[in-house]
């Protein structure tokens, strides 16, 4: 199949075929969603599940700042706090006054918590870009998140607020106590707000938002305010992070100032950017490596955070893509039929920098057990190493030290077939 | 009320002039290479760290001595390795990749030293009362820390005034587009701007660290309140970053000292519906209030005067 | 009738240095009109002024009788002026068809619309297939805007300017860096699409300004010191000498 680039004839078979491919997408993504409970019904998996459809809510919303509109926020996880608060208030509210409102309606009150705040302080936030606006984000960040633990009877204090989400009107009669129908709701709401989200991207809003990212000075001469591009934008974000925010206070029952604070910021923007901006999936995949890493790796390791950050760093170093933006990049290679030319270098690339990761884990896992005072041993893919062993710390050393040296060969290594499969896709016209 | 006040003047010119160390470098940092170095605040923490644990081998006065300089030979790690690789993917790239790192810091101070204070403590030699006004002891310490401060200051001014380097930032202060015309050393020239803004990170560390807590969190909690200082004072511009800091440092200061709330100075708030957001503002007190008075006067400027205090740049 | 740009007396100065001294022009309804002058003349930055990227420090701009200086740039673009970079100025992550929509969108009335799908307005797509067939790249429709050669951005940039509708369109250099077969191709183009509006253009080939302009302006040190037809401008004495000091040098 060749793309509309290079094909002139039958851009109307090709358009039905580009539709189907579209449609054929989301279609697979609702089935998964509504099979994978099926396939994995134990108590954990549904938890993890659930937890994963919030943060690819949250890391999407993220992503309408900072991959369409170029805002890097460090303060998004304000408007998804505010939205949890909001629901929490709305259901004991609903509660107390016997309203007939029924608890899937909830994310929506959600949402308008978190476009609410987002009316209130994005003018001001939006009138400039960049570092700037990176800035007062953080600013606003801690503001919210400090008030609340002054203003206790909004957000009562460190306890936070509490709900039952049973004690609400029911639907279909769910009474969504059990957590396969909290689920399932969260799987609704997942659906509708990405497919709201992708539709944003593809209106005018949309796309002048790509254009204020790419060129705020030109966007002023052709008749759009950026200012009022960059408001409207961040209103959007707010209230989807609002949604999210209020599809956790139902899943937990609970929401306090951890929700606003500067962590949860921190982890939206890493699932948003390791999955990769430049995508409409890259979040989603962010989102889904972030919440999976956090929960598999608590278990494993006590310092699951660094590990974090080093990933964070790597990515940011070596594929500022993204997860989406190194998988997107073999496309043209793929359709050219030049691929197959890089892959044996990737195979031997592939060694010393898994050698690399190896001796890294190693060191880290050696000083953590060191300072901690504890002597377990390090379980590496299933060989025990002993961290108060010489020998231990001599693999380590030498797998950091030869991995590196090696790795950076041989990565030159694949740049140079990258560029000679490159230069042929060029020639066939699949790369511009 | 007179000994609060001379207490907490002297307390807040000190926070300031702590505040100061870091805004500086990190304001020339972001004039010359266009980074905001989110990880300024971490080489702060690794200053008073290193401080703890050198002193612990090696004695106080060694360490003071050589943690900045170990904390500046990182700096300029970070530049030469990082941001230097990042640079092509822009702005952006290159601020995450700071918050990366200093998220990274965070995480291995913990790992090492763990998540509560340790005990650095502050050095024999100087750990007697200074002075005594009214009942106050204000101790030796803090004057050594004001003074090391104020020297810093001098001296800062002195490279810039009178040095090619000083004379090379200057420039790159008022027309940042010109650095890149400064010819083929601007590559060594960064890297040594940036390892002495984190040199001067790490000596506030090590002076900061026995008068205050020392732990994995501080870089946390000091961070955003450096960036208000700068967003404050205007970026990009030093004496922007200076009176920022006094400012910041008094009004924090000062904030925490007073004990007075909406309900001590009109009466107590007719309670008759319980408790309420307006009970919650009326009965709190400004210390309490202290930690977003510097995220309140960001808000303020905001609106007052978009560009900071004496910025001139957009952005 | 009203000229279609009046500048007024405009001054401007960064901080003592006066870059633009009294500046007067009229550029009438459907006039070709070109900005000449040696380097550093002020010419881009009458350009910024007239366009709003600039505020005068004192006297005023009108477009179609209106006074616009003192107003945003993109309020001046919707009254109908637009204008095109020295430098090219696209949206460089965005495909060629994308940047000429975003330039239509407005001008058809969608505004901020969020509630619109973007691909279904029929109105935008023929609009920009017609400018994209106008400016000779449909066949680079879906190729970002940053990928393409030097001459295509060029042709780009005039493609954004105009895709508007704007009634007076300003071109800084468009053929700046050009050879000598795309400039001449630069030149038919902006003379198709230009037809029946107001043109303003800044050039320093003389082949292009002389073979495109009703009337010429010289500027020298932010001073316009003569204006009238090509011919006028040919003969002028004070032009030559200031041509000819500047071949002096």
């Amino acid at each position: 199949m060749t793309t509309a680039t290079t094909s002139v004839s039958g851009p109307a078979a090709n358009a039905a075929g580009e539709n189907l491919r579209f449609y054929g997408v989301w279609l697979a993504g609702m089935v998964v969603l509504i099979v994978l409970p099926l396939v994995f019904s134990s108590g954990g998996s549904l938890t993890s599940f659930s937890l994963i459809g919030i943060a690819i809510v949250f890391a999407l919303s993220y992503n309408i700042l900072l991959g369409q509109t170029g805002l890097l926020s460090f303060g998004h996880a304000v408007h998804y706090g505010l939205g949890g608060f909001t629901a929490c208030h709305v259901m004991n509210a609903i509660v107390s006054h016997g309203w007939p409102i029924p608890l899937p309606f909830i994310p929506l009150f959600g949402g308008l918590g978190g476009l609410g705040f987002a009316i209130l302080v994005g003018w001001l936030m939006t009138k400039r870009a960049g570092t700037v606006f990176a800035m007062i984000s953080l600013g606003i960040g801690e503001l919210v998140a400090s008030s609340s633990l002054i203003l206790r009877s909004v957000f009562g204090g460190e306890a936070g607020i509490t709900t039952d989400r049973t004690a609400l009107p029911r639907m279909f009669g769910w009474t969504f106590g059990p957590q396969i129908q909290v689920y399932y709701l969260i799987a609704f709401w997942l659906v509708v707000s990405a497919i709201a989200m992708y539709a944003l991207t593809r209106t005018p809003l949309g796309r002048i938002s790509n254009a204020v990212r790419d060129n705020p000075e030109r966007v002023q001469f052709i008749g759009y305010d950026p200012h009022v591009v960059r408001y409207l934008a961040y209103c959007f974000a707010g209230f989807f992070a609002g949604i999210a925010g209020g599809l956790a206070a139902i899943s937990f029952e609970i929401a306090n100032s951890a929700y606003l604070g500067a962590i949860q910021s921190g982890l939206v923007l890493f699932a948003t950017f390791i999955g990769g901006t430049a995508y409409f999936f890259g979040p989603i995949l962010g989102a889904i490596l972030v919440t999976y890493l956090q929960l598999g790796l608590t278990s494993v390791t006590s310092v699951w955070q660094l590990y974090f950050g080093i990933i964070f760093i790597g990515i940011v170093m070596f594929s500022p893509g993204g997860i989406a933006g190194l998988v997107m990049m073999h496309r043209p290679l793929l359709r050219a039929g030049t691929l197959w030319t890089v892959i044996p270098s990737y195979l031997v690339a592939i060694v010393p920098t898994v050698a690399l990761g190896c001796g890294v884990i190693l060191v880290i896992e050696t000083i953590a057990r060191h300072s901690g005072g504890e002597a377990n041993a390090i379980n590496l893919f299933g060989i025990a190493f002993n961290p108060k062993s010489p020998a231990t710390w001599i693999a380590a050393a030498v797998l950091v030290a030869g991995g590196s040296v090696i790795a950076r060969l041989t990565w030159r290594r694949v740049g140079e077939a990258w560029d000679r499969a490159a230069t042929v896709a060029r020639d066939r016209g699949y790369l511009a | 009320m007179l000994e609060l006040i001379v207490i907490s003047t002297l307390n807040g010119v000190l926070f300031g002039m702590l505040l100061f160390l870091l805004s500086s470098g990190l304001t020339v940092i972001f004039s010359m290479m266009g980074v905001l170095n989110f990880a300024h605040a971490s080489f702060y923490m690794l200053g008073a760290f290193f401080g703890f644990q050198l002193t612990k081998w090696i004695g106080f006065w060694p360490a003071f001595v050589l943690a900045p300089l170990l904390v500046g030979a990182i700096g300029m790690a970070v530049e030469r390795y990082g941001l230097r690789n990042t640079h092509k993917h822009g702005h952006v790239a290159e601020l995450l990749l700071t918050f990366g790192l200093a998220f990274a810091i965070e995480e291995i101070v913990a790992m090492i030293w763990g998540r509560s204070p340790v005990d650095y403590r502050v050095p024999a030699l100087l750990d007697f009362p200074a002075f005594t006004i009214f009942s106050t002891n204000y101790p030796a310490y803090k004057i050594f820390m004001l003074a090391v401060s104020v020297v810093i200051f001098v001296a800062l001014l002195l490279v810039l005034r009178r040095t090619r380097v000083g004379l090379i930032v200057q420039a790159a202060l008022t027309h940042p587009h010109m650095v890149g015309h400064l010819g083929h050393n601007v590559g060594r020239v960064f890297m040594v701007v940036f390892g002495v803004g984190s040199a001067l990170a790490g000596l506030a560390g090590v002076i900061a660290g026995p008068a205050l807590v020392t732990q994995s969190d501080m870089a946390a909690a000091l961070g955003p309140i450096l960036f208000v200082v700068i967003v404050f004072g205007g970026l990009g511009s030093l004496p922007g970053a200076f009176v920022a800091s006094l400012v910041i440092g008094l009004v924090q200061t000062f904030a925490v000292a007073l004990n007075g709330s909406l309900a001590s100075v009109f009466g107590p708030l007719d309670s008759a519906g319980g408790p309420s957001a307006l009970s919650d503002i009326w009965n709190v007190t400004i210390a309490q209030v202290a930690p977003i008075i510097p995220y309140l006067l960001l808000v303020i400027i905001l609106i007052v005067r978009p560009m900071g205090l004496m910025g001139t740049r957009e952005s | 009738m009203t000229a279609a740009i009046e500048v007024r007396a405009v001054e401007k100065r960064f901080g003592n240095v006066g870059i633009i001294r009294d500046l007067n022009l009229s550029i009438a309804q459907g006039e070709r009109h070109a900005i000449i002058g040696p380097n550093g003349a002020g010419k881009s930055t009458t350009f910024n002024l007239i366009s709003g990227h600039i505020k005068p420090t004192s006297g005023e701009v009108r477009l179609n009788g209106d006074v616009i200086s003192g107003l945003q740039p993109f309020e001046i673009n919707r009254r109908g002026l637009s204008r095109s970079f020295q430098v090219t100025n696209v949206f460089a992550r965005m495909t060629v068809w994308e940047n000429v929509r975003c330039a239509v969108l407005w001008a058809t009335g969608h505004r901020y619309a969020f509630w619109k799908n973007v691909d279904s307005l029929p109105e935008v797509r023929e609009r920009t297939a017609r400018i994209l067939e106008d400016i000779h790249l449909t066949h680079r429709r879906d190729v970002p805007a940053g990928l393409l050669t030097y001459a295509e951005q060029r042709e780009l940039e005039i493609g954004i300017t105009i895709a508007g509708g704007a009634t007076v369109v300003m071109l800084d250099e468009p053929t700046a860096g050009m050879s000598h077969a795309e400039t001449e191709r630069a030149v038919s183009l902006i003379r198709r699409l230009t037809e029946g509006r107001t043109l303003v253009i800044v050039e320093h080939d003389m082949s292009v300004v002389f073979g495109l302009a009703d009337r010429i302006s010289v500027l020298v040190y932010g001073h316009i010191i003569a204006s009238g037809t090509p011919e006028e401008i040919r003969r002028d004495p004070k032009v030559r000498e200031a041509y000819l000091g500047e071949e002096a040098h």
